[in-house]
């Protein structure tokens, strides 16, 4: 590594990343696979779980590891062979770094699915070629469009079982397509591979000349990652206000957070929700410096040239570009609570930095996931189960819809009595 | 529109600097009394750099919590006392001080339970005895496969411990730090973070570290494939054959001086390190004596331990 490659490996892009799938389709293995040929396990990680215990301390060939239990961390996981939580694996290309979400199959760890995907950009459905589309994953297709994905790839896994026939993957390519386009997702790519044996993984293999696509890494590496969230409209959700009220700074006021979306330049006019008042960018402060402009997803602090009343939990935006404010709301939600979400039921609604008190107007409908018809009469949302739900808040909130802004568009429900986190939610 | 997406495009350090000051500014706005950990390695000079971005230009909202095994190296007790004096970082040391008048140490105790003993006990008594309902720590996810599966925010309940099956979903950048009294949480703002990516950092941002990670020659002793730091006052602990010799050296990772092996290395500035760490065959904890073992990490997390 020179110089040169120092810089470029610092200035290389971030993808984020999820994998999903049906139990014992081969997550745990692709991952490994993914892990070995991209040289993102070490050695010693990788002697660990070599399946005979040899002298050597070398690994020579990906076939004497058993990849799967390279991310299976937890004692409980190995003792049972399965995945329960998510495991979060990095790896790098000379292009990108990757952060991957490994997701469980099972159904009663959709919720842990639902975390992991919450942040991707990317999502790997993957399929066992013998079994073609199972429930779950229409469950897990259907949870990645309602959390907007941008890009679906499904890999249709153990080729290697089913002789490498074309057919096989063509038929499962057809079913994806039909469902996927009955919820009106159509950036879709699929793509045949044998995670144990590698083909089409890193490399295209010899096995499937029929394909000509690219392999799964090369896909991963030229997706478009451009969600262009600097073009947004400027929010900037206030987590704090710094007064540090020390001898040199005695006044000063500044407004901490994460601009989620847009950009902001010093003399932009800004208003302050819910207040209303607004005012004018004075200094965007950093520890290295003050700036011109700042943008999305940096964390930055901002100073106003009035003396307006802003908090944690109000927002920041441009005049001509406020938020929606409203005291109800309609949103899909993805239950992931142990009790089920029911109506007069009360929440706390946290979005972004603002919590306010919610309680369920009503259950609009329930969906199928195997056939994404709509239950209207659907008294609960029991856990993993996804509808749609009218809220009443006690205090307005300012907000994007799910579809125009993923930041100002998402939230969670947190229940008074275990403060766990009980839902998500993405407002339509 | 044209040209301008690209010149708003974070490098993904910038974009990892941004998360993390983005979770340590949320700690300190939801929880009454967070404490920061502050072990005085690399991971931890990241974590103090980036909380000092955060809060700018205000001081540190909140105390270093370093927890002292008595047994760092001398180098590392240096480092952290002038380090913290020059940031103007509030420093309180804890030690699990009956289990020193004990005498406990890794050699006729074993190591599980010297760690034990010294780390996590120490450690969940600083806690509770700081009334903490939030410590930062500078864990990160690609260190060891239990620690693959930790949440940002990671609950843990009157007994300081972890349920590494009954975790809190965490969806987008939206962390939920509800608990009731006597519950507490670890906050992990650099869990995305790899090791690369704290070494290109510590180099881009300048950032001070202790100087075992550089190499150069130290005396050391060879034992079992591990390279062990020779001090004059471990002469009666050498075993037959033992003989300390000058080796170019230096530590990827910074634990307690009986329990850290350093490697052979010629990396002696920043550049050479980066160089050295992209082009490593093992990873960085296999100089660490007690992670060696099948679940040994999990377990220790379980009882507390980071």
């Amino acid at each position: 590594m020179t110089e040169l490659n120092i810089k470029m490996t610092k200035e290389i892009e971030l993808l984020r990343l999820v994998t999903v799938g049906s139990v014992d389709d081969g997550k745990s293995t692709l991952i490994g696979r993914l892990l070995v040929d991209t040289k993102g396990a070490f050695e010693d990680q990788l002697l660990a779980v070599r399946k005979k215990k040899g002298q050597e301390q070398h690994i020579a060939s990906a076939s004497e590891i058993d990849l799967a239990m390279l991310t299976d961390g937890l004692s409980a996981e190995r003792e049972q062979g399965i995945t329960i939580d998510v495991a979060y694996r990095y790896f790098a290309t000379p292009k990108r770094k990757f952060i991957m979400a490994d997701c469980p199959g099972h159904e009663q760890y959709t919720r842990n699915m639902v975390t992991g995907a919450s942040t991707a950009s990317a999502a790997i459905i993957l399929i066992d070629a013998r079994n073609g589309v199972m429930p779950q994953t229409k469950r897990h297709t259907h949870i990645l469009g309602l959390l907007g994905i941008p890009h679906l790839i499904v890999a249709v896994n153990k080729m290697d079982l089913v002789g490498f026939d074309q057919a096989t993957f063509e038929k499962i390519r057809e079913d994806m397509s039909a469902y996927c386009a009955k919820q009106g997702i159509k950036d879709l790519i699929c793509l045949p591979m044998s995670a144990l044996d590698g083909d089409m993984v890193a490399v295209r293999g010899d096995n499937m000349g029929w394909y000509e696509g690219e392999t799964l890494l090369e896909t991963l590496e030229n997706l478009s990652v451009l969600d262009a969230v600097d073009q947004k409209p400027f929010r900037f959700p206030v987590q704090l206000v710094n007064r540090p009220q020390t001898a040199d700074l005695p006044d000063y006021r500044g407004f901490m957070g994460t601009i989620v979306s847009g950009t902001v330049r010093v003399g932009d006019e800004v208003v302050a929700v819910p207040s209303g008042n607004t005012s004018t960018v004075k200094e965007i402060v950093t520890f290295d410096g003050n700036l011109e402009e700042a943008f999305a997803p940096q964390s930055v602090t901002l100073t106003l040239n009035d003396e307006i009343d802003v908090s944690r939990g109000d927002m920041l935006t441009h005049v001509g570009e406020k938020a929606k404010d409203s005291k109800e709301l309609r949103a899909n939600v993805c239950w992931i609570g142990n009790e089920p979400l029911s109506e007069r039921k009360k929440y706390l609604l946290k979005h972004n930095t603002n919590t306010v008190k919610a309680m369920v107007t009503q259950i609009d409908f329930k969906t199928d996931i195997h056939t994404l018809e709509h239950e209207e009469d659907a008294a609960e949302l029991a856990m993993n189960e996804i509808g749609r739900i009218s809220f009443k808040l006690l205090k307005p909130l300012h907000y994007d819809t799910y579809a125009e802004n993923r930041a100002t568009g998402s939230f969670i429900l947190i229940d008074t009595f275990t403060n766990n986190t009980v839902g998500a939610g993405m407002i339509v | 529109m044209s040209g301008k997406v690209s010149e708003h495009k974070l490098t993904q350090l910038k974009a990892l600097e941004a998360e993390s000051i983005h979770i340590i500014r949320e700690v300190v706005a939801e929880f009454r009394n967070p404490v920061m950990l502050y072990s005085v390695g690399k991971d931890s000079s990241v974590l103090l750099h980036l909380a000092r971005k955060a809060f700018y230009p205000a001081p540190l909202p909140f105390p270093l919590l370093h927890v002292d095994t008595g047994f760092k190296f001398k180098e590392m007790y240096e480092f952290r006392d002038n380090y913290c004096k020059e940031v103007g970082a509030d420093l309180i040391v804890r030690r699990n001080e009956e289990a020193i008048a004990r005498g406990m140490n890794p050699k006729d105790h074993g190591v599980a339970r010297c760690c034990g003993a010294l780390k996590t006990q120490g450690l969940l008594e600083a806690l509770e005895e700081g009334e903490y309902d939030a410590a930062f720590g500078g864990a990160r996810r690609d260190e060891e496969r239990s620690r693959a599966k930790e949440r940002v925010f990671s609950m843990r309940d009157e007994f300081g411990q972890w349920d590494p099956k009954n975790q809190r979903p965490e969806l987008w950048n939206i962390y939920n730090g509800r608990i009731h009294e006597g519950e507490s949480v670890r906050v992990f703002p650099i869990s995305n973070w790899t090791e690369m990516d704290v070494w290109l950092y510590i180099r881009e941002e300048k950032i001070p570290i202790v100087p075992l990670y550089f190499a150069k020659e130290r005396l050391m002793v060879e034992r079992k494939e591990m390279l062990i730091p020779y001090y004059e006052e471990m002469k009666d602990q050498l075993l037959e054959g033992e003989e300390p010799k000058l080796v170019m050296s230096r530590f990827r990772t910074l634990g307690c001086s009986p329990c850290t092996g350093a490697v052979r290395s010629d990396a002696s500035n920043m550049d050479e390190i980066v160089i050295e760490a992209a082009a490593a065959r093992r990873s960085e904890r296999e100089t660490r004596i007690i992670d060696h073992g099948s679940n040994s990490m999990e377990d220790k997390k379980k009882e507390g331990y980071f």
